[in-house]
């Protein structure tokens, strides 16, 4: 109940901080704890700069993310989804990252289907050594999706 | 009610220096839920805490969010700071505003705007956060070592020395592994079975270590605490309590010709009924099935039972299954060498005279084949001249592995002296890439090579090895005087890369341990947990972590043995809390999160009412294996199954939070 209260109220509140407009495209990335997470901390350890337009989810595992969190980033308006894991074979949990693949490869064609520009979602291997990895892949993400229409064409964005 | 409380940190500059703290703060304020928002210098540092814990007292917060560095910094930090204030741990989230806000953007408004956001995520994950109970699992306080080697012997000997019970399982007959089938070792020219036959011995002998030679692991299942381990004590065809050791079988054995013997690396024969060398611990011969009359001719020949005088063969012995179940495993499976006969150009396997390293230690150890007497294999010979190559295999991403094997610039240094003081007025050529000689003592043994015992170190690669009139002309580059050079040489030592031991990535998958496309076993953190791999309960020691020497392999024997000793000094294991929980009211029992549970951690569970009729069946999660991925959250049709600390509704929040 509670839950509902503060969504309304933040929905009329609107938030003049957050970055909005369609220039600069709000992205958001499901990492997991072990590999990317800890890249893109290194990238700050690192004192690295890249885009800041990417807002970072973090979870347990590549293998926790299930499709519909996807669905869901797109539908409250992000204009890109990565999803970032440990690399083949280095999963903290032996196999979470394959299963994720093999939802990913899957789960792509039905988001073409419902209109998402394939473009809009990227998939990739970022492990905690690889924090320049992680700096290029946001910010070429950034600029790919910048290269975009502001207008998605996906049956989930508010017209 | 929510009652949550933001922190905002400065870190100093660090923060506050790129991030609008005041402002990040404000926002927080206005979020409903959030009952205190404060901004701090140093949140981590002593009066930071206790102004957390303060704020936490006197507004009785229900939740906690620190907007600060990341939460692999300090996220225990904080949690232990709200425990003290009665706060349940999981209370208590960081938003990540330094490693991926301030440090990493230029522009203060929008860093700012970006660690408002994050805050904001976690202000609603918080609101989310159930309370969740560390699990404490029972110790079976015996441990298994796996590989009896230096590493693998000096984790059984800490162990066992430490009060505590232990398995050592050997593959091969006797153990001693590598280590002892070296002459001397670097930088001090210490005998190596001098060193090594001791601890053997000791290991043997320890009323705490229980050794199984010619053993393999059959099967592992469970978890820290309850590992339960299926042994296979290959038949030796010897009644080990009545045997003596005394020899006259393999005396007697007829087969003395055409079985080559694998611990002198085919350098001489063995018998069928052998020990493979005479220090062997146990000493208790094997009986090679493979190759025994025996067993070919029909049960003609038992020569050797003939000659036993205690009468303990027995060809109809088989292969008998141990059962063991134990709180913690050692993994130290150690190494092999590479195959180098894919360099042509070197003739190894081509020609008789072109050994491998660890052939050659053979032929200079006294218990070799050569009795300690260098005779090159071709003609029995001694050799003047020998012709060391350096990386053969190693540090070649091309044709063998980009790593380097790290041993081999010190032993061929120890050859080259061996060499000067066994064959005297005799040269020794290296060619080598770089010299790696960091370790106390090492630097100075490489001049000592070069300069008393006159080995010739010549900085480039051989680019052809042929055979001439009983020579081996070795032709290669010295590129530090830019010179092609041509060596006649009676002999040429490879330094051969190392490999992981053959079959250890199938241990590995049997123990649910990760390992590197080279199949090297790989700890839990390169610099911080060296010791542990990536699955609680299992430790790694020895060269089955990647190239290491005999100080390295001791000191990572011990390493795990602390880690034992220290896992076994407390009643019960403590695992994290944020584990996989069913509802067994809509859990229809499809089992799809057994499919996908990389830890065999989900079971079946039958509910039965007070007459014992069944209810319904349902998923179980073990709570000492599972590990909280949440793959199986995602496996779930009926959403049945979640994460703690991740829940599905936690995570959809986060989302909204972002909402634009």
């Amino acid at each position: 109940m509670e839950g509902k209260d503060v969504e309304k109220e933040k929905q009329e509140e609107g938030s003049e901080l957050s970055a909005g407009n369609q220039s600069e495209p709000r992205l958001i990335a499901f990492v997991c704890n072990w590999c990317t997470y800890n890249g893109a901390d290194l990238a700050g350890t690192s004192r690295m700069k890249y885009s800041d337009n990417v807002r970072v989810i973090k979870l347990p595992c590549t293998g926790r993310i299930d499709p519909l969190f996807i669905v869901e980033a797109f539908k409250k308006g992000a204009k890109g989804v990565l999803v970032s894991g440990c690399h083949p074979g280095d999963c903290h949990y032996t196999s979470g990252n394959y299963h994720s693949r093999r939802k990913y490869a899957t789960f792509r064609d039905l988001l073409g289907y419902l209109g998402v520009d394939l473009n809009r979602v990227e998939f990739s291997w970022i492990s905690a050594s690889e924090g320049n990895k992680w700096v290029a892949v946001i910010n070429e993400f950034t600029d790919k999706i910048k290269s975009l229409p502001a207008q998605t064409t996906d049956i989930f964005t508010k017209k | 009610m929510a009652r949550i409380g933001v922190f905002v940190c400065w870190c100093g500059s660090n923060i506050a220096g790129t991030v609008d703290v005041e402002k990040v703060r404000e926002e927080a304020a206005k979020i409903p839920g959030v009952v205190s928002a404060v901004d701090y210098k140093y949140m981590c540092s002593d009066p930071g805490q206790n102004s957390l814990r303060n704020v936490i007292k006197e507004k009785n917060l229900t939740g906690v969010v620190l907007a600060a560095c990341s939460p692999h910094m300090h996220e225990n930090t904080f949690r232990k700071a709200a425990v003290k204030e009665g706060l349940n741990p999981y209370f208590v989230e960081i938003a990540n505003i330094r490693e991926q806000v301030s440090w990493v953007h230029e522009d203060k408004e929008r860093a700012t705007a970006k660690a408002v956001d994050l805050m904001k995520m976690m202000v609603e994950k918080v609101k989310r956060d159930r309370p969740i109970e560390d699990v404490r699992v029972p110790l079976n306080k015996k441990a298994l070592v796996i590989g009896g080697g230096i590493a693998g012997i000096q984790a059984a000997l800490d162990i066992a020395n430490g009060g505590v019970e232990v398995i050592l399982v050997e593959k091969e007959p006797s153990i001693g592994g590598r280590m002892i089938q070296l002459d001397e070792t670097f930088p001090t020219l210490d005998c190596s079975s001098c060193i090594m036959t001791p601890k053997m011995v000791e290991a043997n002998q320890h009323p705490n270590i229980k050794l199984y030679t010619y053993s393999e692991i059959e099967d592992v299942s469970g978890y820290i605490g309850n590992f339960k381990i299926k042994i296979r004590k290959k038949t030796k065809s010897v009644v080990e309590k009545d045997c003596t050791g005394c020899g006259e079988c393999w005396n007697a054995c007829p087969m003395h010709k055409n079985v080559k013997s694998e611990f002198n690396l085919n350098l001489s024969e063995r018998t069928a009924i052998y020990v493979p060398f005479p220090q062997a611990v146990p000493l208790i011969p094997v009986l090679d099935r493979s190759v025994c009359l025996h067993y070919k001719k029909g049960g003609k020949c038992q020569k050797c039972l003939d000659a036993c005088g205690p009468k303990c063969i027995d060809f109809s012995l088989q292969d008998e299954i141990i059962e063991e179940t134990v709180g913690a495993i050692v993994a130290s499976t150690g190494y092999d060498l590479m195959d180098t006969s894919m360099y042509g150009e070197y003739g190894y396997g081509k020609f008789k005279d072109v050994v491998s390293g660890l052939q050659f230690e053979r032929l200079l150890s006294a218990s070799g084949p050569t009795e300690g007497v260098i005779k090159r294999p071709s003609d029995g010979k001694t050799p003047q001249t020998i012709v060391f190559v350096q990386c053969v295999g190693s540090r070649d991403p091309e044709k063998g592995v980009p790593y380097c094997s790290k041993v081999c610039c010190m032993y061929t240094a120890k050859h080259a002296k061996l060499f000067a003081h066994k064959v005297h007025g005799s040269q020794s050529y290296v060619f080598y890439i770089d010299i790696r000689s960091t370790s106390k003592g090492y630097e100075e043994f490489v001049r000592g090579a070069m300069e008393q015992d006159g080995a010739v170190y010549l900085r480039g690669r051989v680019s052809k090895i042929y055979e001439d009139d009983g020579k081996l002309i070795v032709k290669g580059a010295d590129t530090l005087s830019g010179n092609q050079v041509e060596i006649a040489a009676d002999m040429v030592v490879l330094a051969t890369g190392v490999l992981p031991k053959k079959g250890s990535d199938k241990l590995a998958q049997m123990l649910g341990i990760s390992y590197d496309k080279y199949g090297f076993l790989t700890e839990s953190h390169p610099k911080l947990r060296p010791a542990e791999s990536s699955t609680a309960g299992i430790f790694l020691a020895g060269m089955a972590q990647g190239p290491r020497d005999i100080p390295e392999s001791v000191v990572s024997g011990s390493a795990a043995a602390s880690k034992i000793l220290g896992l076994f000094s407390k009643s019960e294991y403590e695992v994290e809390g944020t584990i996989a929980n069913v509802n067994e009211a809509t859990c229809v029992a499809c089992f799809y999160c057994q499919r996908v549970c990389a830890y065999s951690a989900i079971s079946r569970k039958e509910i039965k009412d007070r007459s014992g009729k069944l209810i319904k069946v349902v998923a179980n999660v073990n709570p000492g294996l599972c590990t909280g991925c949440g793959a199986c959250v995602n496996a779930c049709f009926s959403k049945s199954i979640d994460v703690k600390g991740f829940m599905d509704d936690q995570i959809y929040a986060e989302i909204k939070s972002l909402a634009v």
